[in-house]
């Protein structure tokens, strides 16, 4: 194999990583948030990301959305109904399975998330079923985009600048906005928090919908990118990400950013160099290991915020 | 009165802190809350504040119940606290904190004219706005817990312990502060174990002892009460 061959299989598993590290990121975004505020590891959220990617592929054909609008505003106006959705979804769980149980201790909001994961796994086997389901190929023009002699597919950069649209906005709402400092606030002191007026009632009902929000943006994601859908993908994805929010540093939300991608490229290139059939391990020997070397994760204690 | 407090109850679980306890505060006066640890003194603001519920009693605010509200919306109905240990956040520049003060502020004008007083009244954290407030000294963060709680433009400001840990020069410099922001027309309710320094500052002071109210009077009467003078001034 010529130099240029290697080149380009790296630089292909390079680009395939981060995509799917978008996604991971994604994910792990809205584990991160939602221990910023309540110190829990919302077991649910993989499921969250399930729903996601089954409203998408619902809204798509019911809706025959893309013999309307079709291409890259049909996919727009379908991200935004399933983030909507999915939001609403996290509203609804927060405000029946998790505050109910927010003055007991921890234990119970624990219980209590895996019972909503396995009641969501469940409901949607029974409403869809358990076999697999294949998301329309034809959502955009199956073209190849030449980058520096480098031919990549359009979905996956689509994916790629959407998850990194997605992140900045994020960051830039948590940073710079009123109610993006309330979330900042709330994660470090509820009852300074409530000092300074803020409802964090209202800061937790936003994080869960924004967190749920991006996860079914993720699921939906998964569904275009990898055309098929199963109503156990949440389990693993949601495992992954979980995987990127520690190596980012819990409750630190670049931290899952840069946890995502990392993780995302560390996978591909070991599933490229090392062997696909140890794809899995290799994510879960790298939550291993920074459980070892770096318990904080990388961003953990840099930026101690806990957000 | 401004504010009044009527046989206030509230239990932490089982434990029952306050036995019942009366209290007044008139407008433009500073009153101050004396008495040991665990006497029930923070408990008292947090009750005023709605962050422990009262189990029984009423706290009334120009009249209307204020112990229904959540605590975010006392903050509204200009009711602000600097708390015990000061409770900065600390991985938000000091400007944030700051800023987070005025979170029930819609006025754009009015937020940016009392931070600009606020910043004349602490230069020091006009100098720091740009830092982490986790990286202020001791007394650096309890002008910011104060200065946070002004911005939202209180009727009355709650102190907990301002002076806790403090230098003695840097308590002078907060208690001196505290008289000019009462001055300028906020009223003030100042919790101290500095009895002496709290006494000389404040209009009037209840002395607190496991939960019930043993002593209240003018701060000079108490200044020379021999009670007061034995259990917390030190004797004579």
């Amino acid at each position: 194999m010529g130099l240029w061959s290697l080149m380009e299989q790296f630089f292909q598993q390079l680009t395939n990583g981060l995509a799917v590290g978008g996604i991971y990121a994604l994910i792990a975004l809205g584990y991160t948030m939602v221990y910023g505020v309540l110190k829990l590891i919302n077991f649910a959220h993989g499921d969250l990301f399930t729903i996601g990617a089954y409203l998408g592929l619902t809204l798509l054909t019911s809706l025959a959305l893309n013999d309307y609008v079709g291409g890259f505003l049909g996919l727009f106006i379908l991200a935004v109904m399933v983030m909507g959705l999915v939001g609403i979804i996290g509203i609804l769980l927060e405000r029946t399975a998790y505050r109910p149980l927010r003055q007991s201790p921890r234990l119970s909001a624990v219980v209590s998330a895996l019972g909503a994961s396995i009641f969501f796994q469940n409901a949607i086997m029974l409403i869809y079923g358990a076999k697999f389901y294949v998301y329309p190929q034809d959502l955009l023009p199956v073209v190849p985009i030449n980058i520096f002699g480098l031919s990549i597919p359009l979905m996956r950069i689509i994916i790629l600048l959407a998850s990194v649209v997605m992140m900045i906005a994020l960051y830039l709402f948590v940073q710079k906005t009123k109610i993006g400092t309330a979330i900042r606030a709330a994660a470090i002191d509820q009852g300074a928090a409530r000092l300074m007026g803020i409802d964090v009632n209202f800061v937790i009902m936003i994080v869960f919908f924004i967190g749920p929000a991006l996860g079914g943006a993720a699921g939906l994601m998964v569904g275009v990118y990898y055309g098929q859908i199963n109503f156990t993908m949440g389990w693993i994805y949601g495992l992954k990400a979980f995987t990127a929010a520690i190596l980012g540093g819990i409750g630190n939300i670049p931290g899952a950013m840069v946890g995502g991608l990392l993780l995302g490229v560390i996978e591909a290139l070991g599933a490229a160099y090392i062997s696909i059939a140890w794809k899995d391990a290799i994510a879960f020997f790298v939550l291993i290991l920074i459980l070892i070397v770096r318990p904080t994760g990388l961003l953990g204690e840099r930026v101690a915020e806990k957000i | 009165m401004l504010l009044e407090i009527k046989d206030l109850h509230v239990k932490y679980g089982n434990v029952e802190v306050l036995h019942g306890i009366n209290l007044e505060v008139g407008e433009g006066e500073i009153v101050t809350i004396l008495g040991a640890n665990g006497a029930g003194k923070s408990t008292t603001l947090l009750a005023i504040s709605g962050l422990v519920k009262a189990s029984q009693g009423e706290i009334l605010f120009e009249g209307r119940p204020l112990h229904k509200l959540p605590a975010h919306q006392v903050v509204k109905a200009r009711i602000s606290q600097s708390p015990e240990g000061r409770r900065v956040f600390g991985t938000l520049t000091v400007q944030e904190n700051i800023n987070l003060g005025a979170y029930t502020i819609t006025d754009k004008e009015q937020i940016a004219r009392t931070r600009k007083w606020i910043y004349e009244l602490f230069p020091r954290l006009d100098e720091r706005k740009h830092q982490l407030a986790g990286t202020l000294s001791g007394g650096e963060q309890q002008m910011l817990a104060i200065g946070r709680a002004l911005m939202s433009d209180p009727k009355i400001l709650l102190l907990d312990e301002p002076s806790l840990g403090l230098a003695p020069l840097l308590v002078k410099a907060i208690f001196q502060t505290i008289q000019e922001i009462n001055a300028s027309g906020v009223t003030v309710v100042l919790v101290e174990q500095n009895a002496k320094a709290a006494l000389r500052l404040a209009h009037r002071g209840y002395v607190l002892e496991v939960g019930n109210i043993i002593l209240s009077g003018q701060a000079d009467d108490l200044l020379t009460n021999p009670e007061v003078l034995d259990a917390y001034l030190g004797g004579s």
